[in-house]
């Protein structure tokens, strides 16, 4: 029910945002060399020319049943897009956080466990190069060296041309579609094309996540429980992975869920030096077009990963922390 | 007196500051039989600390050295820190402060019992759990069940020290360190659980160190008493023997201590300067 009520808060914020901003559909579709006469009849016939308030409870029927409208710049309905941008952008985000969490997570226990040592001093120059690099720069310095130079993985795109449009389209993920096809050489090539941007993008949030894991585990080994456990003659490691590590997964959910949530809206840096044809490269492609409808399919979507996203931390809260039932 | 189970000769513990090492304890010197040894002192005195390098639980960069720290015949300063866990729980043990902060938040209470058990014995799962439970009741908890899958935040100080003692003495250990086991529960609670101490190490026949810095509780509850100022120990004495007393630090605590038939207008407070040179 709070669900239902946020989405329409959220359908509510971006469709009037969208009418408030100083930039004419119209137009985009008209061109500025339209007569007035053809303009006022295309704005009519979008509906424009109506009050704001039924304008906005058309727009919800239409989001309801499905119908985001067409997109200006692909002459394509808006919804056939996202499903087409949105599962390209959700693989690598999901590898990518994937990444960040395998490596960070540790990362960051390790370093807080040897608080001062050589190990913390060396993942504490990781995390800040994470955080510092640019991500246009770290994507074509890797495009250089491990495509370009090492040839360990393949270039820009999701798949190479030569593979393209072979598996047929299930969920419109490369690499689930191209094993359900059981094509495996299409499922290889997907992997050598996906691994770098999502390893680049995994690098960032490592960066965050390490960081933060850190902060919350040394707040944690700070604790006189965890004096307790090692009275009670606990290994060091059991007095961290058992002890300290678990109250802290609460609030990494949260680092990860915003991190994980943060790549879902489409790192544009990335998806434009890889050519990734993601929801970060169509969101920006139809800003500079002025189509809107396009805009507001994506940010609803984005909208909705978000809920999603939290619902999920919420859930995992209360199975995770018994003083959160 | 019988042999010592534990002997701790010129203990100190020193930790690096800006203006040079600041020693916290100073050559501290006891031997614990089977008997109830108080240290009392003023916060920030070392009694903690040297509860706390008896199990080698000082955190660095706090540096712990004797001349002797024997128990069971080792050397605890020179075994290696697997040996060190094998006393840590099963023959040394330690009752902290405040069960709100020593308990695991996220772990259920016979979880955290069970551990110590795991972590020593090789118990089967099933009978952990038994033993477990036979220690909840003995501790005086009367639905065993139901508090073995309590969390923390669910049960009461009183309950929660209770679990705490139950964890510390599971593996029947040798010797119990109680850092001012109820300094954090109400009065009333108080004496429930020092008697529970009490009967626990009487039965079975350890040596307690019991740290606080409430005199009177102290002089009630042991049999022998330390008294610390400043990292040193400034009196020993008999339980009973307290109003002998010659140290000025004790006498001045002593003569600060309200009495139930009060006759004196002002009650006295601590006069630092008396005892500068002693």
């Amino acid at each position: 029910m709070t669900t239902a009520f946020t989405f329409l808060g959220l359908l509510a914020i971006t469709f009037f945002i969208g009418r408030v901003v100083p930039i004419d559909p119209v137009l985009a579709v008209v061109g500025d060399r339209a007569p007035q006469a053809v303009y006022e009849r295309v704005r009519e016939e979008m509906g424009l020319d109506r009050p704001l308030f039924v304008q906005f409870f058309s727009y919800v029927g239409d989001v309801l049943s499905g119908n985001f409208g067409m997109s200006v710049t692909t002459q394509r309905p808006v919804l056939d897009d996202l499903m087409q941008v949105f599962p390209a952008t959700l693989e690598m985000a999901t590898l990518g956080i994937i990444i960040g969490v395998a490596l960070g997570v540790p990362m960051g226990v390790i370093a807080a466990s040897r608080q001062g040592s050589l190990t913390d001093q060396a993942i504490r120059v990781v995390g800040l190069l994470g955080y510092s690099m640019p991500a246009f720069w770290l994507g074509l310095v890797g495009l250089l060296v491990f495509y370009a130079r090492l040839q360990w993985v393949a270039g820009p795109g999701r798949i190479d041309i030569f593979y393209d449009g072979l598996i047929p389209t299930a969920t419109g993920l490369m690499l689930v579609d191209s094993l359900v096809a059981g094509d495996l050489d299409v499922f290889w090539n997907a992997v050598s094309h996906i691994v770098l941007p999502a390893s680049i993008l995994g690098f960032f949030s490592l960066a965050y996540i390490a960081r933060m894991t850190r902060s919350f585990m040394l707040n944690q080994l700070g604790q006189e429980y965890v004096t307790t456990a090692r009275v009670k003659g606990v290994s060091e490691r059991a007095v961290i992975w058992r002890h300290a590590f678990r109250p802290i997964r609460v609030p990494l959910i949260t680092v990860v869920g915003l991190s994980y949530a943060g790549l879902l809206e489409g790192s544009v840096m990335i998806e434009t030096v890889f050519s990734w044809p993601g929801i970060g490269n169509y969101l920006t492609a139809a800003l500079f077009n002025a189509d809107m409808n396009a805009v507001l399919g994506a940010t609803l979507v984005i909208g909705a990963v978000f809920i999603v996203i939290n619902k999920v931390s919420d859930a995992l809260y209360r199975v995770l922390d018994p003083r959160a039932q | 007196m019988s042999e010592p189970l534990l002997e701790v000769e010129n203990l100190r513990v020193r930790f690096p500051t800006a203006n040079g090492p600041v020693e916290v304890v100073r050559g501290v010197s006891f031997a614990l039989g089977r008997e109830r040894l108080g240290i009392v002192g003023e916060s920030g005195s070392g009694k903690s600390l040297t509860g706390r390098s008896i199990l080698r639980l000082v955190r660095a960069p706090g540096k712990v050295t004797a001349d002797r720290l024997r128990f069971e015949g080792k050397d605890l300063l020179a075994i290696s820190e697997y040996e060190m866990r094998q006393i840590r729980g099963a023959r040394i043990s330690m009752v902290m402060q405040d069960p709100k902060f020593s308990l695991n938040p996220v772990m259920t209470m016979g979880e955290q019992i069970g551990e110590t058990l795991a972590v020593h014995g090789r118990l089967p799962r099933r009978q952990i759990r038994r033993r477990v439970l036979d220690m909840l009741e003995a501790v005086q908890i009367r639905e065993p069940e139901r508090v073995y899958g309590l969390y923390p935040h669910e049960v009461s100080g009183g309950m929660g020290q209770r679990v705490m003692i139950a964890m510390m003495l599971i593996p029947e250990p040798a010797i119990l360190i109680a850092d001012e086991p109820t300094s954090a529960l109400d009065v009333s609670v108080q004496g429930e659980v020092l008697r529970l101490i009490n009967d626990l190490i009487t039965r079975n026949g350890m040596g307690l160190i019991f740290i606080s810095h409430d005199l009177n509780l102290v002089s009630q509850f042991c049999d022998r008493i330390l008294v610390m100022y400043r990292g040193e120990i400034v009196e020993e004495c008999a339980a009973g023997a307290l109003e002998k007393a010659r140290h000025p630090y004790k006498r001045g605590l002593l003569a600060s201590v309200p009495r139930i038939d009060e006759t004196r207008a002002e009650l006295p407070v601590l006069d630092r300067g008396a005892w500068a040179g002693a």
